[in-house]
């Protein structure tokens, strides 16, 4: 069997006294999609922030792509973080809002030094054409676009970072239905041709049971399927 | 006066600089009935509540009617016969009273009773909502309430001077499922106490089939469709509502993409001539792109369509 993509191994996060991911197991492969569902307060997020090392694990394992993050120093770490890629739910919340979109995309580009005069605006208005976003659009500030559209100029962002996991926190709970199902459908094709893989934090059953490969329910920081 | 129309929505306009958000809007809530209105972000729903309420933003400029029992001042009805439900209970409460004073207030600023009696009343109002230890809860502030308990306290409040309608925009929308049906079996209690109507603004569908009795589904700030919550849920006349309904990943094929409208609804003061949905719509015709439709009677409910016989 091939290395899986993300192999958390017994993942703890404490808040002070409070557990909010308690001894928490799970892999996941390049191509799938792997759901965490569950209510408020379940530790769904927690363990997005601890996958990603935005906040450390008290204790527990974290492999990505077969290396252990949880003992990287941040200097170590730098290297792997464009290749895991977050996207949040609030669309607007996750852009500045004096910045716009297509410095928005561009930045990841400029900060990991894969930007040049030349290619670098190429590539940004490739990526937003890859989310379905016209590149006209790369002119206007994040309030100036709509739920959908600020969405998938944040999935563009993610892209940019050429990353292999996307982990996905409640993408599209703040969206309207008719917009959702596009985004989603965004979500399932850039799946399919480029193999990413999908940690994805949701609380809707419904879009979870169409959305993902295997679904892990979550209550009080403990998988309970 | 008829007695089955509670409150009647005739040609309401609402504009903004002269642009058109709601653009001639008619309906009637029904005593003791649960109306949805049912809308994509935009649609005119939130703006539409806040009308039935009389509290429209700073700067609107209004046509049209709104009469509830007669009465066309909402504002000074606000609290009395009609009561707002807001989305976001923390910020809907002080946050340097206590809860139970909050409540008392809301008694005392429509009829003239000992400031007592009033606090009895908060009691007993938050012990209808299910908080446990009401007489103690009732001291204490919103901080030291879970999102949970605050929502039901607003909820609460908005039914404690038993009004004729209830108006909740959006009351679930950042709730989790199990949350989500627990605000919705409260308000139910409450709405049923009371005697009252439930107008509930929601984009989630799930909701208009479990817990309303008809269903205004909006676009642009125009009715589409009108009727049966069940009916518009599962025969839907338009083919916005057909085209809202097949998005949905319930009634999807797993592992198939969603069915999406093409485009994205307009923006108000860009509108496209004549129908409003038409560039994103499969059946739309000349007369489509020339032509508003107005709503008209089908077996007894109401639709927007030229061509709703084809949806």
């Amino acid at each position: 069997m091939n290395t899986p993509l993300l192999d958390v191994r017994d993942l703890v996060v404490r808040y002070g006294a409070v557990t909010a991911v308690d001894q928490v197991s799970f892999s996941l492969h390049s191509g799938e999609t792997l759901a965490l569902n569950g209510p408020s307060g379940c530790g769904k997020s927690s363990t997005a922030h601890a996958v990603l090392q935005l906040r450390r694990p008290d204790s527990g394992e974290v492999r990505f792509e077969g290396r252990e993050l949880t003992t990287l120093t941040e200097r170590e770490l730098r290297p792997l973080r464009p290749r895991m890629q977050p996207v949040f739910q609030d669309p607007y919340g996750s852009l500045s809002p004096r910045h716009r979109i297509r410095d928005a995309v561009a930045e990841p580009l400029k900060v990991q030094g894969r930007w040049s005069r030349e290619g670098g605006p190429d590539r940004v208005a490739e990526l937003l054409d890859r989310v379905g976003l016209d590149p006209a659009y790369g002119d206007r500030l994040p309030h100036e676009l709509s739920g959908g559209q600020c969405q998938r100029a944040g999935i563009a962002r993610a892209l940019a970072s050429d990353p292999r996991l996307l982990v996905l926190d409640e993408p599209v709970s703040a969206l309207d239905p008719s917009v959702r199902a596009g985004v989603l459908n965004l979500l399932a094709d850039l799946q399919d041709d480029l193999g990413l893989g999908y940690l994805f934090i949701c609380h809707d059953r419904a879009v979870v049971r169409h959305f993902a490969d295997r679904v892990l329910e979550m209550r009080g920081g403990r998988i309970i399927t | 006066m008829r007695s089955d129309v509670l409150l009647s929505v005739r040609d309401l306009r609402i504009a903004f600089d002269g642009i058109e958000a709601v653009r001639g809007l008619s309906f009637d809530v029904r005593p003791g009935e649960v109306l949805a209105i049912v809308g994509e972000s935009g649609a005119g729903k939130s703006l539409t509540a806040r009308a039935l309420l009389g509290m429209l933003p700073p700067g609107a400029t209004t046509g049209g009617e709104v009469r509830l029992l007669g009465e066309t001042d909402l504002a000074a009805q606000r609290g009395r016969r009609i009561a707002l439900v807001p989305q976001d209970a923390l910020s809907a409460l002080s946050p340097v009273h206590p809860v139970g004073d909050q409540l008392a207030a809301a008694v005392r600023s429509v009829s003239r009773v000992p400031r007592k009696e009033a606090r009895a009343r908060a009691v007993a109002a938050l012990e209808r909502v299910g908080i446990p230890d009401a007489a103690r809860k009732a001291r204490a502030y919103p901080h030291e309430y879970s999102g949970g308990m605050r929502q039901r306290a607003v909820i609460a409040m908005a039914a404690i001077n038993n009004p004729d309608v209830l108006v909740a925009d959006e009351p679930t929308t950042a709730l989790d499922e199990e949350r989500r049906d627990q605000v919705l079996k409260v308000l139910a209690e409450q709405r049923e106490a009371a005697g009252a109507a439930l107008v509930l603004v929601t984009h989630d569908l799930d909701v208009v089939r479990e817990h309303t009795d008809r269903a205004l589904v909006m676009y642009a700030g125009r009715l589409t469709e009108l009727g049966p919550a069940e009916e518009v849920l599962t025969r839907p006349l338009a083919p916005y509502t057909a085209g809202l309904l097949a998005s949905l990943p319930q009634n999807a094929t797993p592992g198939r993409r969603l069915p999406t409208l093409p485009g994205t609804p307009p923006t108000p003061g860009v509108l496209p001539p004549g129908c409003a949905f038409a560039p994103r719509c499969s059946l739309a015709s000349d007369t489509c792109r020339h032509e508003e439709p107005e709503p008209q009677q089908v077996d007894g409910r109401l639709v927007s369509c030229h061509h709703w016989e084809d949806a």
